[in-house]
């Protein structure tokens, strides 16, 4: 087998040998690296776990606070893209150039539509004052518990934010993608890309899927 | 003739010429190359800060600094040492330009990506720079909460930052090795063929991928809780200063094995070449790397004995830091076990490996005191620990790092480094080593705290054998930085496998070709199979 | 520069109980690295290489050896595992008997309250023989609290009590230092402990000028922050009365119940609507950032004294400290 490189294509980078290797470790990649997200988001998981473990009743009654719809339509649109996004993966598969772009278009959007819902209800934070700082202030919580409602939104803002952080990324993935698939960089041989980033978008939804209820259901019953 | 052969030949390092092709190269020899200069420059700044704090504790007052210098010299010692040089050192070096070449690749699954980690650690590096020259910061490596958070008043954020960005250059690199070592493999190289080192690497890969980012996420926690004051770690509020210690090792002892599992798989390929036999125990040494990465992550807790952490709690941490011993153990005895009825070789190199088997032993077994509940209460924060972990880290890590540097110079540079001075070298190392920290074991156990700019007279005379020590080792770090640099444009050239030993970088000519090798190399053999490299030969054993 | 010694003076009941565990441990460390050292130059000098031709016999592996060498190193950290936790156990549990004692860290510096209102910084007195029970905390960054002649430490942290004991078994004078990387004057936050014989304790105790016992302090602010308006001792306040609680299991209004140990009166001073008392409203203003550690201490001591009795307060064991039970 010779070793020297040989003519590079997108489907086949020189270091590479075959295009089915090539596929397997941009696939195994992605996975290695939603791995490290596990672990990242896993330190904002475990922080919520050990304070709503300490101060359950004050949770109980900011989480109460939070929009519930606002979050269930969230749930809704994101599950949603994540159905968009697998036909596009489909149509990849298949070859399909303009279904590739239609579905992405249709990801990109409800994506768009999730991160607009988000900051109407950030914007309400504002004016509640639940954002956390010296004119942070939540009904219904004792004065001097008001450090431990103030602990629940710092924790909702960082674990939302950075969630909402990695949807801009998808975003901007997605957005990149579309102008990839017009230039017909990907076939049914080669869509890699493509596939790689669907399973970035579906580890973002499910993020998603364990943030709504921790954040936003658990604590109803105590109400 | 040869001489001439080797100036006509391409190879990576004539390829191409200029500094856009080595800043934007893609080849991992290259990469390696750039995180050697980078790391090495590291090592160098981390040594200055080391070098200020012994002179200080010669004597017991404090004189030639002032206590905020002082503080701010052993956190930037330790900032630079451990996320700038241990982290990276040999995995990113050594194992950057040569885990592919073992496998039989031509280069790395993602080599943009490759890239893109050494750049991550060039831009941490340089936030944590400018934090040390913008005035310093002070919280010690381990950045406790809430002194960190709320009342340093030094460059937290800035070092911080620098931790933060610098760890996905980490996680980049173990990402695209657990890949390569996954899909690149040569035809033949089977699992159990892989060398030692590979094992080595793709363990500590793991536990770069899966600790690392908690790390990172522990940094933008405080990130948050010093400029927005959230309350995470402030009592004041609610939170748990304690819960930023359980996070920040959760990280921080697992990268006690990403600093010491490349080294060890760094002196089996030395203790193989050098006494021609395969690793005795091959699979078992391969699987203890594994436990080895396992087991660290549930062993944090060893840190907090004294921490108000529960009682019980305090009592699984110890039991389970007990069964990382193990796999550490099996790998000493393993590694003596097969120099025996070998052909032992007294290169350089081999001096090193004895070198390091010899202090992490003395590392590895004081670790057990320090896993001891009744003995970690008395010798926490103290110099014992201090000692403990430079035996680990000092002589264990870098011994095996200076021991791979001299084992794979004459591959990376086609040059040979001059014999009589690196045995020289080796042995001021080792020497000047003992006379630094072991002084210290004793002090610790006497009660001196560590992070201590002035200290009780008492103390004295140990501070002082161990300022002796370190200037010795000073000087030993500082020749094979001379005779490297000149061997550069002096040395002999080096065959192809100077050693006699078997990995696949040595089939390859020194240096290497661009692509690695001429022809795709198939592998029959089992790894350490010194019978297809020796020619005539003689038997012994 | 002083003499050179390899080991700390035993001065508490815990030194030569750690020693003696440091002494097996060594013995085994030395034993491992002498194998490991000896068999590596043995080696080295027995099978160096004396022609480069030359091919040692592949050695495989043998389980056997492999399980020998395992078994053997882990029975033996077993051993320094239960030894070791056992000790940390018995660390962990003060005698009921012991003398309380309260200790401040903070930068730089460490206050000691007594029972008896003795207050001292940087200095701790204690009777030789007695087991010295210390709840210590801190006003702002973490420290610990570290006597090398006791083998003992204990961080104080922040917004928590920890305890730490130990009993001394020698007169003299003692390093005290704060072992916790705590800022900038860290190496500054060191003292004495003076352990006295018993009569020259009392001695000091009658010859410092107590501002009154540490339960009468607290009892001063009970009634200067005017809690006693509310939590009356009959009962008939709008506040449950504090009268025989600490030790207790109160039952916390929305379920749960908690035990009236230290942590508790210290939180529900701060943070009073964290755990309410099941039967009453959360009325309770903070009194976070309006009264001090040691003052905290002082309310906590207080409340204890209101009983019920610890058992250790009419144990034999009294007397030494010659104060009367009934002033706590």
């Amino acid at each position: 087998m010779a070793s020297q490189a040989h003519v590079e294509t997108l489907a086949l980078r020189e270091q590479f040998d075959t295009e089915a290797q090539q596929k397997d470790a941009s696939t195994l990649g992605m996975w290695i690296f939603l791995i490290t997200e596990i672990m990242f988001f896993g330190g904002m998981f475990l922080a919520y776990t050990v304070y709503r473990g300490a101060f359950p009743m004050v949770f109980a009654v900011a989480s109460s606070s939070l929009a519930l719809i606002l979050g269930a339509v969230n749930t809704v649109v994101l599950l949603c893209s994540s159905f968009t996004m697998v036909l596009a993966v489909r149509a990849a598969q298949l070859g399909q150039q303009r279904a590739i772009i239609l579905f992405l278009i249709l990801t990109l959007l409800l994506g768009g539509v999730f991160l607009g819902v988000k900051a109407y209800e950030w914007k309400d934070k504002f004016e509640e004052h639940h954002i956390p700082g010296p004119t942070f202030h939540l009904e219904g919580v004792a004065t001097d518990q008001q450090g431990h409602a103030q602990l629940f939104f710092s924790l909702y803002f960082a674990m939302t934010g950075l969630h909402a952080l990695h949807m801009v990324i998808g975003v901007g993935i997605l957005t990149f993608l579309i102008f990839q698939t017009r230039k017909g960089r990907y076939t049914a041989d080669y869509m890699t890309p493509v596939d790689v980033a669907g399973l970035y978008w579906h580890f973002v939804d499910i993020i998603w899927i364990f943030l709504f209820p921790l954040l936003y259901l658990i604590d109803r019953h105590m109400k | 003739m040869i001489t001439a052969a080797v100036q006509e030949r391409e190879h990576y390092l004539n390829a191409s010429y200029g500094i856009k092709s080595w800043l934007l190269t893609k080849d991992h020899k290259r990469i390696g190359l750039l995180y050697l200069a980078t790391i090495t420059l590291f090592f160098f700044l981390g040594g200055a800060f080391a070098t200020l704090i012994r002179i200080e504790l010669l004597t017991p007052q404090g004189g030639l600094v002032s206590s905020e210098t002082y503080n701010k010299l052993f956190t930037m010692h330790g900032v630079a040492m451990v996320f700038f040089f241990l982290i990276p050192s040999i995995p990113a070096s050594l194992g950057n330009f040569f885990l592919p070449m073992m496998i039989g690749a031509r280069d790395l699954a993602f080599p943009r990506i490759n890239l893109l980690s050494w750049y991550l650690l060039v831009i941490g590096g340089l936030f944590s720079l400018f934090a040390m020259l913008a005035g310093g910061v002070d919280t010690g490596w381990t950045f406790y909460t809430p002194y960190s958070t709320t009342y340093s008043n030094t460059w937290v954020i800035a070092t911080a930052l620098g931790i933060f960005v610098a760890g996905f250059s980490s996680i980049l690199t173990g990402l695209n090795f657990i890949v390569t070592v996954h899909t690149m493999r040569a035809p033949g190289m089977t699992w159990f063929r892989l060398p030692l080192f590979v094992w080595a690497n793709y363990a500590t890969a793991l536990i770069q991928v899966l600790g690392t980012p908690v790390l990172a996420v522990t940094i933008v926690l405080l990130f948050c809780e010093r400029v927005f004051h959230i309350g995470i770690f402030d009592p004041v509020l609610g939170g748990d200063p304690v819960l930023f210690q359980h996070l920040f090792w959760f990280y921080s002892h697992p990268a006690v094995y990403i600093m010491v599992l490349p080294a060890m798989g760094v002196v089996s390929e030395l203790i193989s070449t050098f006494s021609r036999k395969p690793i005795f125990g091959y699979r078992i040494v391969a699987c203890s790397s594994l436990a080895i990465a396992v087991l660290g992550f549930l062993v944090w807790g060893h840190h907090l004995f004294v921490s108000t952490q529960s009682v019980y709690a305090g009592m699984v941490f110890s039991f389970l830091s007990y069964f990382v011993a193990i796999p550490s153990a099996i790998k000493v005895f393993n590694w003596t076990a097969t120099l025996y009825k070998g052909s032992i070789s007294y290169a350089t190199p081999m001096l090193y490996a004895f070198g390091f088997i010899g202090l992490f032993t003395i590392g590895g077994l004081t670790g057990l005191f320090v896993a001891c509940l009744g003995i970690d209460v008395h010798v926490t924060d103290t110099y014992f620990v201090v000692a403990h972990f430079h035996y680990i880290m000092v002589g264990g890590t870098i011994m095996a790092y200076m021991g791979g540097l001299h084992y794979w110079w004459p591959k990376m540079t086609g040059r040979m480094y001059p014999e009589a001075w690196a045995k020289l070298s080796a042995l001021v190392i080792f020497l000047g080593f003992n006379l630094t920290f072991f002084p210290q074991f004793i002090l610790g156990y006497l009660g001196m705290p560590r992070r201590y700019h002035v200290y009780p007279e008492e103390f004295q005379i140990l501070h002082v054998l161990s300022t002796a020590g370190a200037s010795v080792l000073a000087v030993g770090y500082a020749i094979p930085m001379m005779y490297f640099i000149w061997s550069l444009r002096y040395g002999k050239l080096a065959p192809a496998n100077p050693w006699g030993a078997t990995g696949l970088e040595w089939q390859t000519a020194s240096p290497p070709p661009a692509h690695n090798f001429e022809e795709t190399p198939v592998v029959t053999h089992e790894a350490y199979d010194y019978s297809t490299v020796i020619g005539e030969v003689i038997e012994v054993g | 520069m002083g003499t050179l010694r390899l080991f700390p003076e035993q001065a508490s009941t815990f030194a030569p109980e750690v020693d003696h565990l440091l002494y097996f441990l060594l013995t085994v460390a030395v034993f491992f690295t002498l194998v490991i050292f000896g068999a590596i130059f043995y080696f080295a000098v027995r099978y160096r290489r004396r022609s480069d031709q030359e091919l040692p016999h592949v050695v495989h592996g043998g389980m056997a050896l492999e399980i020998v060498w395992s078994v053997i190193p882990f029975g033996l950290t077993m051993v320094m595992f239960t030894w070791g936790a056992s000790i940390f156990f018995r660390e962990s549990r003060p005698p009921d008997d012991a003398l309380n004692i309260y200790v401040v860290g903070k930068q730089w510096m460490w206050k000691i309250q007594h029972m008896e209102g003795q207050r001292e910084i940087n200095e701790l007195h204690i009777p030789l023989g007695r087991a010295i029970k210390l709840t210590l905390t801190s006003e702002d960054v973490i420290h610990s609290f570290f006597v090398p002649a006791f083998r003992t430490k204990q961080d104080a942290v922040p917004g928590r009590y920890s305890t730490s004991w130990f009993q001394p078994t020698k007169a003299g004078k003692y390093h005290l230092f704060c072992a916790e990387y705590c800022g900038n004057r860290h190496s500054g936050m060191i003292g004495w402990i003076y352990v006295m014989e018993p009569q020259d304790y009392q001695a000091w105790l009658t010859g410092e000028s107590p501002t009154g016992s540490l339960a009468d302090n607290g009892a001063k602010l009970f009634q200067d922050l005017a809690c006693v308006n509310c939590h009356k001792a009959d009962g008939t306040g709008r506040c449950p009365s504090l009268v025989g609680l600490f030790g207790k299991t109160v039952q916390l209004s929305g379920g749960g119940s908690v035990k009236a140990d230290e942590a508790y009166i210290r939180e529900s001073i701060l943070q009073p609507a964290a755990k309410v008392v099941a039967g009453y409203q959360p009325i309770m203003p903070t009194f976070q950032g309006l009264v001090t550690e040691e003052g905290v201490l002082q309310l906590v001591e207080y409340v204890k004294s209101l009983g019920p009795k610890p058992a250790a307060e009419t144990s034999p064991a009294e007397g030494i400290t010659g104060s009367t039970p009934g002033k706590r």
